[in-house]
C-alpha cells in the first residue's frame, strides 16, 4: 500500500496550489471542454498549434489538486511537441495512472509527469488525472463537444 | 445463530426447540447452525395447501385446514417485550399468530386468499370468454378450483365453473380488497431484545462490515446517505432465504414457492406496518426510490399531467426528483416549477406556497435533503399543496431511515424509499400511495404477475400492488427489506432518531471548531447528513486523505446539482450518519480533517 504522500507529492501539491499555464490562451487554434459529470470537476484547455506542432498550451477551470496539477504539468511537457508525439506521451501517462511506474517505462524520459507514479494506487483518481489530458487530445483533434470521463 | 451480539442487558440464551419465548425460538430457527426447521409448518396455511396438492384427489381434505399441534402454546407464547408486539414473527415459529384451524376459521386473515398467490385468487375469468379468445373457457380448471372451494369458501367468484360446492357455501362476490391482505405472520429475523437501551456501540457490533479494517484502520462509515451497511440480521435473512426458501413466487404448486410467497408476502407486511399503512394493498416494491419515483411520473403523470400543467418541485431536490419530472414535463408541454431555498438551505415557504395555483397537478418533496441535511418541513407543504387540492409526493430516501414516516398521518399521496439506505440490500425500495390512486392509476410495465387474464383481444390486469409488479421481482432482496424495517423497529424508529439527532449535534459543533471548515447548509433542522468545504481544499482531496485514515465521506454534488448552483459551488465533502454512529466516529473524521489540512499546509 502506498503512503499518501505518494498521491500528494510536493509537485503535485505545489501545481495545484499555484498551477501553471492557468487562464485563457490568446490566439487559441484549439480547445475544448472537459467534464467529470461524477464529481464536477470541469476543465477547458486550449491550444495553439502551428506547423502541427504544439506552440503553447492554458487551461482554465475547477477541479481538485490532482486535475490542475495534471493539467498544470501537461501543458508545460505538451510545448514543443507534434500531435503525434502528445498522444504518445498520453499512452504512457494512461499506463502510469492506471498501471503504475512500471508499466509506464523508462522514468528517466517520463520526466515530470513521474510525479503521478501514486495516482495507481487511488483508482478513484484516475479519472481526476486523465481529464486535462483527454481534453487536450480532443481539443487537437478539432472535436466541438465537451469530452466527458463517463 | 452466527455473530449476533446481544446488547447491554440481553443475556445471550441459545435457543431452544419449542421454546415458549419468541424471540429466543426465532433466533435459533432462522439461522444455518440453529435447531432444524421442522419440515412441515402447521402455522402456515401457504405450506399446507402446497402439501395438500399431492393429495388432492386421494384423500378428503380437512376443511379446517392442518392439524395444528402447537396452537394452544403459539398464541399463549405471544411476544411479550416492549418492541415484541410488532415484531413479526417466522414462519416457521411455533410461535407465530397466524390463524390456526382450532382457533380462527379458514374464512379470515391469510385463509382469505389463495395462499399459494395473494394475487391469483380474484380472477376474473369474464374477461377472457370473449368468443374470439381461442383461450376462452380453458384457461381454469375446475378440478384445480377444488382445493381452494373447500379452504377458501369466499374465493371462487359466481362466473367460476365449478363443481357443486363440498365445503361451506361460497360467498357471492368477488373478495373485497381487505379479504387479501396478509396478515402479520412471518419474519424470521427478529430476536428478542428485552429491554436493552440504545447503544450504538453495542449496535456497531452488529454490523460485520464495520469491523473491517479500511486501510489498516478501524472503518469509520459516514457515508450513509449514499448507503448504509447491513446489519447480520439482514445478512442472515438473504442467506437463509437462498438456503431454504429460494423459489419464484406467487405461481407454483410446490413446496418452496409457497415459502418465498409467504416471506415476501410477510416482508411487506412489515414495510406496511413500518408506515403505518392501512394496507399492504398500498406497498409496491420497487426497485428503489428512483424507481418508485418514476412509477408515479409514468403511471400517475402521465395520465394526470396535460398541456400547460404545472409541477412543483423544490431546489434541494435529488436528481430522482427532479429528472423524471422534466422528462413527464417534456412529454406532456407541462411546466416544472422550482421552490426556492435561503441560505441556510430551507425552502422559503411563502415562495412554494405562491407557486401554488390551479395549474398545479403535483407536488413532489424531499422528507431530507441528501446533500446538506434539511429536513424539510413536510406538515407545512402537505398542508399548503392540499389547501389547493394538489397530491404530493414525498421522496423518503433519506428521510426513511432517520425520520421515519407515518404514511397516513402526513396527509401525504405517495412516498417512495429505498431499502439500501435503510440497512436493507440494495435493489429493493418501496413506493406507498393511496389506494385509491393505486386503483386508479395505469400499469407502468407490462408482463407476467401484474396480469388477472391475457387475451390477445383483451387483457385485465390485477389489482394493486401486483399491477405495478411486473416480472419476477428482487425477491429475497424485499424479504431482506423486510428484516430491515423490522430491525429497525426492534431498535425503535423514535430511540434511533434520538440518538442520530444527538450525534449530528455533537458532529455540528466538533466541525465548527476545525480551522477553515465552513458549512454548506445550515437548517434549523437538520437530519443524517452535514455538507461542508474545507478551507480551499478541494472535496475530493479531502476524501481521499481522510479515507487513509479510514473514514469513509462523500466528496462531489452528490446528485444535486441545482442546489450546488445554488451556492455557487461544484461539490462538497458530506459526512452522513447511521444508528451506529458514534461520538468516537466523529472525533475519527475531525482528526482526518485537521490531517487533511496539514497535507495542504
Amino acid at each position: 500500500m502506498s503512503e499518501l504522500s505518494d498521491l500528494y507529492q510536493e509537485v503535485v501539491l505545489d501545481h495545484g496550489k499555484r498551477p501553471r499555464n492557468y487562464g485563457p490562451l490568446d490566439g487559441a487554434t484549439h480547445h475544448a471542454e472537459g467534464l467529470n459529470p461524477l464529481c464536477g470537476d470541469h476543465l477547458t484547455v486550449f491550444a495553439r498549434v502551428e506547423d502541427g506542432v504544439v506552440r503553447e498550451a492554458r487551461f482554465a477551470g475547477d477541479g481538485c489538486a490532482i486535475s490542475k496539477a495534471s493539467a498544470s504539468v501537461m501543458t508545460g511537457l505538451v510545448k514543443g511537441r507534434t500531435q503525434a508525439e502528445v498522444d504518445a506521451l498520453y499512452e504512457r501517462f494512461h499506463a502510469l495512472v492506471t498501471e503504475g511506474p512500471v508499466a509506464a517505462g523508462d522514468p528517466e524520459s517520463l520526466g515530470k509527469l513521474a510525479v503521478f507514479g501514486g495516482v495507481h494506487d487511488y483508482p478513484a483518481r484516475v479519472k481526476c488525472a486523465s481529464l486535462a489530458w483527454h481534453t487536450l487530445r480532443a481539443a487537437l483533434r478539432g472535436e466541438g463537444a465537451p469530452v466527458s470521463t463517463e | 445463530m452466527t455473530t449476533q451480539v446481544p446488547r447491554a442487558g440481553e443475556t445471550p440464551q441459545l435457543p431452544a426447540a419449542g421454546s415458549s419465548t419468541p424471540g429466543v425460538a426465532l433466533a435459533g430457527a432462522r439461522f444455518p447452525g440453529g435447531p432444524t426447521l421442522p419440515d412441515f409448518d402447521p402455522m402456515s396455511l401457504s405450506r399446507v395447501v402446497a402439501q395438500l396438492a399431492n393429495e388432492l384427489f386421494a384423500a378428503p381434505i380437512p376443511a379446517a385446514g392442518a392439524p395444528s399441534p402447537a396452537d394452544g402454546s403459539a398464541l399463549a407464547a405471544a411476544p411479550s417485550g416492549p418492541s415484541a408486539p410488532s415484531a413479526p414473527l417466522p414462519p416457521s415459529s411455533p410461535a407465530s399468530p397466524a390463524p390456526t384451524s382450532a382457533n380462527v376459521p379458514v374464512a379470515s386473515g391469510v385463509g382469505d386468499v389463495d395462499p399459494r398467490s395473494p394475487f391469483d385468487a380474484p380472477l376474473d375469468f369474464s374477461a377472457i370468454t370473449a368468443p374470439s379468445d381461442p383461450f376462452a373457457g380453458q384457461g381454469f380448471d375446475p378440478a384445480l378450483s377444488l382445493p381452494l372451494s373447500l379452504l377458501d369458501p369466499r374465493a371462487p367468484s359466481p362466473e367460476l365453473p365449478l363443481p357443486a360446492p363440498q365445503g361451506p357455501p361460497a360467498s357471492p362476490a368477488v373478495p373485497t380488497f381487505d379479504a387479501f391482505e396478509i396478515s402479520p405472520t412471518s419474519d424470521p429475523s427478529i430476536r428478542s431484545l428485552g429491554n436493552a437501551p440504545f447503544d450504538a456501540n453495542v449496535l456497531k457490533r452488529e454490523f460485520p462490515i464495520l469491523n473491517e479494517p479500511v486501510r489498516g484502520k478501524r472503518l469509520v462509515w459516514l457515508d450513509n446517505a449514499a448507503t448504509t451497511q447491513k446489519p447480520q440480521t439482514v445478512i442472515d435473512r438473504l442467506s437463509h432465504f437462498y438456503e431454504h426458501e429460494n423459489s419464484n413466487i406467487h405461481r407454483a404448486a410446490h413446496t418452496l414457492a409457497a415459502r418465498a410467497t409467504d416471506a415476501y408476502e410477510s416482508a411487506r407486511e412489515s414495510v406496511r406496518r413500518f408506515l403505518n399503512a392501512p394496507s399492504t394493498r398500498e406497498i409496491v416494491f420497487v426497485r428503489g426510490t428512483t424507481e418508485g419515483i418514476n412509477l408515479i411520473a409514468q403511471s400517475w403523470g402521465r395520465r394526470n399531467v396535460g398541456p400547460g400543467d404545472e409541477i412543483v418541485i423544490s431546489w434541494l431536490e435529488h436528481h430522482a426528483n427532479i429528472v423524471p419530472w422534466q422528462m413527464l414535463c417534456s412529454e406532456k408541454g407541462a411546466r416544472l416549477r422550482v421552490a426556492p431555498v435561503d441560505d441556510r438551505g430551507q425552502v422559503i415557504l411563502e415562495e412554494y406556497e405562491k407557486l401554488l395555483g390551479p395549474k398545479t397537478k403535483l407536488v413532489s418533496f424531499t422528507q431530507v435533503s441528501n446533500a446538506l441535511g434539511t429536513v424539510n418541513p413536510l406538515a407545512e407543504v402537505i398542508g399548503m399543496a392540499k389547501a389547493h387540492g394538489v397530491p404530493v409526493l414525498v421522496d423518503g430516501a433519506q428521510g426513511a431511515p432517520h425520520l421515519g414516516f407515518d404514511a397516513p398521518a402526513s396527509g401525504a399521496d405517495f412516498y417512495a424509499f429505498s431499502g439500501h439506505k435503510l440497512y436493507g440490500p440494495t435493489g429493493i425500495g418501496v413506493l406507498w400511495a393511496k389506494r385509491e390512486h393505486l386503483e386508479a392509476m395505469p400499469p407502468w410495465q407490462g408482463g407476467g404477475d401484474m396480469i388477472r387474464s391475457v387475451g390477445f383481444d383483451k387483457t385485465t390486469f390485477a389489482p394493486p400492488p401486483a399491477k405495478f409488479e411486473a416480472g419476477t421481482p428482487a425477491i429475497a432482496q424485499a424479504i431482506g427489506l423486510g428484516a430491515a424495517v423490522a430491525w429497525l423497529q426492534e431498535i425503535g424508529v423514535g430511540a434511533a432518531i434520538a440518538h442520530e439527532r444527538e450525534i449530528v449535534a455533537y458532529a455540528e459543533a466538533a466541525l465548527r471548531e476545525v480551522p477553515g471548515l465552513r458549512f454548506v447548509g445550515t437548517p434549523r433542522e437538520r437530519s443524517g447528513a452535514i455538507s461542508f468545504l474545507l478551507g480551499d481544499v478541494h472535496p475530493h482531496d479531502v476524501a481521499t486523505i481522510v479515507d487513509r485514515h479510514g473514514v469513509a465521506v462523500r466528496a462531489g454534488h452528490h446528485c444535486a446539482q441545482p442546489v450546488m448552483k445554488r451556492y455557487g459551488i461544484a461539490a462538497t465533502v458530506r459526512a452522513s450518519f447511521g444508528v451506529y454512529s458514534t461520538r468516537e466516529d466523529v472525533d475519527a473524521l475531525v482528526g482526518a480533517l485537521l490531517a487533511a489540512q496539514e497535507v495542504f499546509a
